[in-house]
């Protein structure tokens, strides 16, 4: 590669320091990775140029070590809009709409700073998706934190759940779905991955490659601090004792802010003014306008002192490196400026002609009138370090033998530990610090379905009842124990999860949480994890279409464990057709469709019970869960089926019980004869199956036969007790008691 | 019914309420700017939900200042109805419509879920279609509900039938376990003296459809078009 003789080569800053390897090696650049760069310019590059290389060429910014293996997923269906690689996926859902949506991890920030990290982790995702020209609709998260035992956990559940509330309750977007998990190995690496689902008419879609040699680029929204500065880079590195001291790099938000560029985008976006547009999430005005001129192949001039600042005496450097939040990023078309300028004012917004674009492909950047950086574009994205690294596959643990695992000696106990413990216990006390009824039109609350319900109202008519299904799934022990399984699985149950409800899986965002990719054994773990979602997103017709990579979740060299978190989208056509999981009418027969075998292995009630995470996790037979969901999703919409749930953790016992608690009335049910060992039956984790509720058991039992669905009828809903006959007798009162008491008791009780 | 639906930076329940009334009227109200102090003549004034001017110095405090209301209070001192709810309520007392004022939740948490309320009168355009005493279920989302007043005012609201609504146990008892922000005699809504203005802080905006979280607040947007059409 040769590059041609710069004209305007930059300018060095009064107290700009000589750039030494130390220098480089705070800028998180390997050796080698220098040495590109210094191909790349030609020169000694500045600080302000070496900062930028060092944001674009972050784990984080440039997804090195993990694109090779993004590849191999499916992101291509016939409804897929848009797949990875803008804000955010868009897919059509008919009637002329488009679903946008991605899931986001803020995974370092909320670590070292709950409630901003965890606020900011929301912040970003919904500007991801309004950036597109979406109202979102709806947020969702996944978190999973430490062992509850540990000293710090209640204080980052506490800070993290309220800075989700503060944040998307005054943006007045409904939380309406999510999972919360607690295991040891997060203890010093906490996961917040946030999900924004938003609509928008699929022909007023915007993206952010740039056009148009001259247009002006435009800066909207908040002010640049020196906040967030170096936030990129520090999320690709592991974490050790003295991360505490990186609170500066947190972002620090301001919903009041957002919610007013979302209002003044959208009305923006409703004229024909914008070209590109782009949001400053990670590594802030860097990466923001490098992506749209490499996207529109073209070049760009920006005056940095043009951009509105938060304090005096900011520099370059910092300016390029700050990642301040509700800031957005704007191509015009010539003379729309003023028009444009209008409406943020109205909003009490910044609005600034920051520069514009060339031809030259490169990013000349000046400050008062002195070029401080002039980098060529192409080569910082094409030549960015793109690492296939050394990977070491688990191997699949040998089957756990049901024989080998006791049974409960006290019944009774085991449901009620298990409906207490940390993982199934009621999050109730969270939910209720989310607004998730907001916009009026949730249609299955959280904890009431597998999936969330929301009404997307038609463009055709003022009041539809379409809606959009919404989840997110991950079974991180199951990943462990064998990331190929465990991939597949979590695809799997996100698509079971919308089935359940009665709606159409159509699409996936999935936030690739792991440890250290320089350890073969974790990228392993990560080529497993992306080998096993792979075949599922293919068979179930269940494409990528955004995702996230957030690695380095170590601290001390001890990794987290892999989280690949799926969140999925589905469609149902009428809301009025969908059920929930909550069994509210006594007399319906319980049916339980798929095949049991009894796998205890990697069980909830292997670990809770007895302490162990052992044996080979559930195996995912993709073809039979198409079909069993298949035909489960055509019995809801067919108005057979009162309540429906999947079963995933704690196996069938536990989904019973959870219907039951739901919806304030019991059932009696009994083994079939022949099955397996009472606990396995009961407790084992068999993947692909459902409980369900309905009027005609034997009707619902014959049409599964016929479809060649496992189904066999366990009993019947009624009563105040849940009762298993010869084991088990539980007053609904009692069961619901320790279900609901665990979360807010610890929360409640002194560190 | 003709009603107005204001607009505060901030605000984000406007739309949910403009919903409510256009599925009870069958007219979209009209939407009025926080700085537009001259709106056209309408029956009925909604402050919003939200969180106005980022709820920043103290939730309505900013926007009780604003153009907007300057008119609203205009108006209120002529009979024109107005209804504040949630982040509307707190404007109101702001502004000084109603009495009382509304501090943090007792636990100190946002709170979102349904909750029972008892309606103490029928007697009023806002209830009319309900029955004294009738227990409806409405949801709440607020971090700054619990309603306080000084004890001369609460005797006075008493006296004189100002309490609207009360948060009550499923079975219409005012206690404690019905309460979820600690607010002074389980108040969830008050009226002004005339019983022109009512401020209260649960969603009835939010329970108008079968399929979205019931529809007991619908009576209140019913009684309205009735008492002002």
């Amino acid at each position: 590669m040769t590059v041609a003789a710069e004209k305007n080569p930059p300018v060095k800053l009064p107290n700009e320091p000589t750039i030494t390897p130390q220098i480089v090696a705070e800028h998180g650049l390997a050796p080698d990775e220098y040495e590109r760069l210094l191909k790349i310019m030609g020169r000694t590059p500045t600080m302000v140029e070496l900062g930028i290389f060092s944001a674009m060429w972050s784990e984080h910014c440039s997804y090195k070590s993990s694109k090779v293996w993004l590849k191999k997923l499916p992101t291509k269906a016939p409804w897929v809009i848009q797949g990875p690689g803008e804000n955010a996926g868009v897919i059509d859902i008919g009637d002329g709409q488009a679903a946008i949506f991605k899931m986001e991890s803020h995974n370092h920030p909320s670590y070292i700073e709950p409630y901003q990290g965890a606020a900011t982790g929301v912040g970003g995702i919904l500007r991801d998706v309004f950036t597109m020209g979406a109202r979102p609709v709806a947020n969702l998260n996944a978190l999973r934190f430490g062992d509850p035992a540990h000293p710090k956990t209640r204080h980052l559940v506490s800070g993290v759940v309220a800075g989700i509330a503060g944040y998307g309750n005054c943006m007045g977007i409904p939380t309406v779905g999510g999972e919360t998990n607690f295991h040891p190995a997060y203890n010093g690496n906490i996961l917040v991955n946030a999900m924004t689902v938003g609509i928008a008419p699929t022909d007023k879609i915007f993206y952010s490659a740039a056009a148009g040699l001259g247009n002006p680029m435009v800066y909207v929204g908040s002010k640049t601090g020196r906040d967030g500065i170096h936030g990129a880079t520090m999320s690709s590195t592991e974490f050790n004792e003295d991360s505490e001291s990186k609170r500066p790099t947190v972002q620090v938000g301001d919903p009041f802010v957002e919610k007013l560029l979302l209002e003044a985008c959208l009305e923006l976006m409703a004229t024909d003014a914008i070209v590109a547009i782009q949001d400053m999430g990670a590594a802030g005005l860097t990466s923001s306008s490098f992506e749209m001129a490499a996207k529109g192949g073209l070049g760009l001039e920006m005056a940095l002192d043009k951009v509105p600042m938060r304090e005096t005496g900011m520099n370059p450097y910092e300016l390029m490196l700050s990642e301040s939040q509700e800031r957005m990023l704007i191509v015009l078309k010539p003379g729309r400026e003023e028009m444009a300028r209008k409406i943020f004012e109205k909003w009490e917004l910044d609005f600034a002609v920051v520069g514009h674009l060339t031809d030259t492909e490169r990013m000349v950047l000046t400050w008062h009138g002195d070029v401080v950086a002039n980098i060529p574009i192409p080569p910082l994205v094409t030549e960015a370090p793109m690492y296939e690294r050394p990977w070491k596959l688990t191997e699949l643990p040998a089957e756990l033998d049901a024989a080998k695992v006791p049974a409960p000696k006290d019944w009774k106990a085991s449901l009620l530990k298990l409906m207490g413990s940390p993982d199934l216990a009621s999050k109730s006390w969270l939910w209720k610090q989310y607004d998730h009824l907001i916009m009026g039109n949730t249609a299955i609350r959280p904890q009431d379905g597998d999936a969330a319900l929301v009404r997307v109202a038609q463009r055709t008519k003022a009041l539809s009842h379409k809606g959009l299904a919404m989840t997110s799934d991950c079974t991180p022990r199951y990943v462990q124990a064998h990331p190929e399984t465990g991939g597949r699985q979590a695809v799997a149950e996100a698509w079971r999860n919308i089935t359940a409800v009665g709606a159409r899986p159509l699409a996936v965002t999935d936030n690739m949480n792991f440890g250290n990719p320089q350890k073969p054994e974790i990228m392993g773990q990560f080529a497993g994890a992306i080998m096993g979602m792979a075949e599922a997103c293919r068979v179930l017709d269940f494409p990528v279409v955004s995702g996230n990579v957030s690695l380095y979740n170590e601290t001390e060299g001890r990794p987290i464990l892999p989280t690949p978190t799926i969140g999925a989208v589905g469609v149902i056509d009428d809301i009025a057709t969908s059920v929930g999981s909550r069994l509210t009418k006594a007399g319906l027969s319980l049916v339980l469709l798929g095949e049991t075998k009894g796998w205890l292995g990697q069980s909830i009630y292997l670990r809770e019970l007895h302490g162990r995470e052992e044996g080979a996790p559930p195996p995912v037979d993709l073809k039979v869960e198409r079909r069993n969901g298949d035909f489960v999703r055509g019995e809801i919409v067919a108005r057979r089926v009162a309540a429906c749930h999947d079963l995933s953790d704690g196996g069938l016992l536990v989904a019973l019980a959870e219907m039951c608690v739901a919806g304030g009335t019991g059932a009696t049910i009994k083994l079939p004869a022949g099955s397996a060992a009472p606990h396995a039956y009961l407790y084992g984790e068999d993947q692909g199956r459902y409980l369900v509720a309905t009027a005609d058991g034997g009707a619902l039992v014959e049409a599964a036969k016929k479809a060649g669905v496992p189904a066999v009828q366990l009993g019947y809903s009624g009563g105040v007790e849940i009762a298993v006959e010869g084991l088990l007798a539980l007053s609904l009162a009692e069961l619901r008691a320790a279900h609901e008491a665990w979360l807010p008791n610890y929360m409640n009780s002194a560190a | 019914m003709k009603a107005a639906v204001l607009v505060f930076p901030g605000s984000n329940r406007e739309g949910d309420v403009a919903q409510a009334i256009e599925l009870v009227t069958g007219r979209r109200p009209t939407m009025v700017w926080h700085g537009d102090g001259d709106f056209e003549k309408v029956d009925l004034i909604v402050v919003p939900g939200g969180f106005s001017y980022g709820d920043y110095l103290r939730c309505g405090a900013m926007a009780a200042q604003s153009p907007v209301m300057a008119e609203v209070k205009k108006r209120a001192a002529k009979g024109v109805p107005v209804l504040g709810i949630c982040n509307g309520f707190q404007i109101v007392t702001e502004a000084g419509l109603l009495p009382g004022t509304l501090m943090r939740n007792s636990h100190l948490k946002f709170v979102c879920s349904d909750v029972h309320l008892k309606v103490e009168t029928s007697q009023s355009l806002f209830t009319n279609r309900y029955q004294a005493g009738q227990v409806i279920r409405v949801p709440v989302a607020h971090a700054e509900g619990n309603y306080f007043a000084d004890a001369d005012t609460m005797k006075r609201l008493e006296d004189r039938g100002q309490v609207a609504f009360r948060y009550c146990s499923p079975e219409g008892l005012v206690d404690g376990s019905g309460n979820p922000n600690g607010s002074s005699s389980n108040i969830a809504g008050v009226f002004n003296e005339t019983k022109t203005v009512l401020g209260l802080m649960p969603h009835p905006e939010n329970a108008v459809e079968p399929m979205f979280g019931g529809t007991d607040g619908k009576a209140l947007f019913e009684g309205m078009v009735e008492a002002l059409s």
